[in-house]
């Protein structure tokens, strides 16, 4: 029964919004409209890409993704297409540009400045074993070491 | 040097939490439309059964006057909510509202609008998946366009309109493409 259990957890797959209807006769051309799919994003649940997602707006989008590349658009066209409408926003990996250099770059900046804070830390700070050895005892303070340790044996 | 070290984990954190406070205020659902200012899309929308051969919307509809564009579909609940509005705004006779029945049935369209009233001069409707639905970039009903006399889109409206943002926001811009 276990074994059953696990074969069938591992012969599953996840569960994909994209109807038989939907899909494209070419498997090469229902490859790419998938891939695209996977980074358009879902207007309606904003977190999901179209290909994941049952709204009826993704839906849609997943028809018309279909229609423009069996017309012959290259992905990038489709790409131009759906973000002429709906804007940067709805690719889920936003592009390199001006406007988004902060969100590309600031990641990388906070890694560099906390590398940098480390360093100057660690630089700052003497290595352990090479601090200079403490001075000798004074008289005063063997005598006062000597009643300590006579009154610890006792 | 020493200070300004200490200082800066609680400077990060503030500006972040003002970005973080700031963003508890946005509506997710406000995106910002890339069709502002641009010309209408290209449609020619048959129209809704019961209303007339010719009460079809397609983009030469839209030149000549300063427009609303109304998105609504027989399935959509907040449709209901904003309708009474609409029907005041025909009422007043403020603009003229053209609509897209979207992702609907022609039949389920008209007799939504013969329950609720009819505001609109011309419908068209936009059987799925919506073409025309996703050239206006709509994502979600109800939406409404400013369109102003050349046919250009000049602003989008999400969600329902109430009065108050009908005399507020959107007739005040009417107004003034109507002067242009």
């Amino acid at each position: 029964m276990k074994r059953l259990v696990v074969a069938l957890l591992l012969l599953s797959t996840p569960a994909l919004a994209v109807n038989p209807d939907e899909m494209l006769k070419d498997p090469a051309q229902e490859h790419r409209a998938r891939e695209l799919g996977k980074d358009l994003r879902c207007l309606v649940c904003q977190n999901q890409s179209i290909d994941d997602s049952d709204a009826d707006l993704a839906k849609d989008l997943r028809v018309i993704v279909r229609e423009r590349i069996a017309k012959g658009d290259s992905d990038e066209q489709v790409k131009k297409f759906v973000v002429d409408r709906y804007g940067d926003y709805v690719l889920l990996k936003p592009p390199f540009k001006v406007t988004t250099l902060a969100l590309w770059l600031g990641p990388l900046a906070l890694f560099l400045g906390g590398l940098w804070a480390v360093l100057a830390f660690y630089r700052r700070r003497p290595a352990a074993g090479t601090a200079p050895p403490p001075p000798p005892l004074s008289a005063e303070e063997r005598r006062r070491l000597d009643t300590l340790l006579k009154e610890s044996e006792r | 040097m020493r200070r300004f070290l200490y200082v800066l984990p609680v400077a990060v954190f503030a500006i972040m939490a003002l970005f973080f406070l700031k963003g508890l205020t946005l509506n997710p659902r406000d995106i910002p439309s890339v069709l502002i200012d641009r010309p209408v899309p290209e449609m020619s929308l048959a129209p809704l059964p019961g209303r007339g051969e010719s009460s079809g919307l397609g983009t030469e509809n839209l030149k000549g006057r300063v427009s609303l564009v109304n998105i609504y579909g027989s399935w959509c609940i907040s449709c209901v909510q904003e309708h009474p509005v609409l029907m005041e705004i025909k009422r007043r006779g403020d603009a003229p509202i053209h609509a897209v029945d979207w992702r609907d049935d022609p039949v389920l369209g008209a007799a939504w609008l013969k329950k609720n009233g009819d505001p609109y001069e011309r419908v068209g409707i936009d059987p799925p998946p919506g073409r025309t639905a996703v050239d206006f970039g709509v994502t979600g009903a109800p939406e409404s366009f400013i369109v102003d006399k050349a046919g250009v889109i000049r602003y989008k409206h999400v969600g329902p309109i109430s009065m108050e943002i009908w005399t507020k926001t959107l007739l005040p811009i009417i107004r003034e493409l109507e002067k242009r």
